[in-house]
């Protein structure tokens, strides 16, 4: 790889990242078209996290791993903070994996 | 008990932030690492992490110019697994599009994280602009620091899976979105959108289900409401 290529996918990156916010400025955005792009990053965010908790490598992750992110989930929909979370979810797969569970 | 050194408005952020880095940076060292141990040169790595800032599209691109895919296909899968943040930046776009420097560094700085942070405020706008800028701050500092160390560490490769740092991403931005959930249409497009990716992701390349999750929306298209003539 050269520095080419490395410049080349840091500007196909920054220009992905501009797309948004330059359509954004040159329409108006009513409230409901602002509701409707918030619930569309939400929708991309949650669909992130399923594919990230069942998927690695393009086949079916083990079930470690959707294990942690799903005790993660439930400590969430309780309201424990983000931090005990995040923890919890790691701590969860990592020992599953411990214990040879994949 | 979050430190002192912290201002008292948004401590919450900035202690999440700075608990998130830790996996960002163990994520940045075994991308050094690999990049390293794939026999790159040492500023190939860091000056990726330095100029991308994205750390999906670095392993895709990596991933398949180790495996011999050549320069354009490993751009296009870059590209590809990248194409989330056109949502993202319609999203939160406004909350950094003030002065030309601002929209530079913040449209540089768009990522996952500080997308759900800012998200996560609501309707607060001054609350989920300081979300934005701090948390991809210090997820920026956190992956390029992670970078150098994994290509100063010489062969040693961290397996981050090992400490279920695979599981912390998703269970974060799971907790993220969760506050977004008590609207029902978008709790439903949610539930739709995740369904779809779930459903396509063993078939299609990385990148594309999480696009057609969008789908999602359809199921919940706002139609104009009477009650809307309040704004």
């Amino acid at each position: 790889m050269t520095m080419t290529a490395v410049l080349a996918l840091a500007v196909g990156v920054f220009l992905v990242r501009l797309a948004g916010p330059l359509m954004r400025s040159r329409i108006t955005v009513s409230e409901r078209t602002e509701t409707l792009m918030k619930r569309g990053a939400i929708v991309v965010l949650a669909a992130l996290v399923i594919t990230g908790a069942l998927f690695a490598d393009g086949g079916f992750a083990g079930w470690a791993l959707p294990a942690g992110v799903l005790v993660g989930g439930v400590l969430a929909w309780r309201r424990a903070p983000i931090l005990v979370v995040v923890v919890a979810a790691a701590a969860t797969t990592a020992l599953l994996r411990l214990a040879g569970i994949a | 008990m979050p430190p002192r050194f912290f201002p008292e408005r948004d401590r919450d952020v900035y202690r999440d932030a700075l608990a998130m880095s830790i996996g960002i940076g163990i994520v940045g060292v075994s991308f050094g690492a690999l990049a390293t141990s794939a026999g790159l040169p040492w500023w190939i790595p860091v000056a990726m992490s330095f100029l991308t800032f994205a750390a999906t599209s670095q392993f895709a691109m990596l991933a398949v110019m180790m495996a011999g895919g050549g320069v354009l296909a490993g751009l296009a899968a870059g590209v590809l697994v990248h194409l989330r943040h056109v949502p993202y930046g319609l999203a939160v776009g406004n909350l950094y599009w003030d002065k030309w420097w601002t929209r530079l560094l913040g449209t540089f700085m768009l990522i996952d994280q500080s997308t759900a942070f800012a998200l996560a405020a609501g309707d607060d706008r001054r609350r989920a602009k300081a979300a934005y800028w701090i948390t991809t701050s210090i997820m920026f500092v956190a992956w390029n620091v992670g970078t150098v160390i994994g290509v100063l560490a010489g062969g040693f490769i961290p397996d981050p899976n090992v400490f279920g740092l695979d599981a912390a991403f998703p269970a974060l931005l799971l907790a993220l979105v969760m506050p977004a959930m008590k609207d029902r249409d978008t709790l439903l497009a949610a539930l739709v959108g995740a369904g779809v990716a779930a459903a396509t992701a063993p078939f299609l390349p990385t990148g594309i289900p999480v696009l057609l999750g969008l789908l999602g929306l359809l199921a919940t298209w706002p139609r104009r409401k009477p009650k809307e003539d309040a704004a």
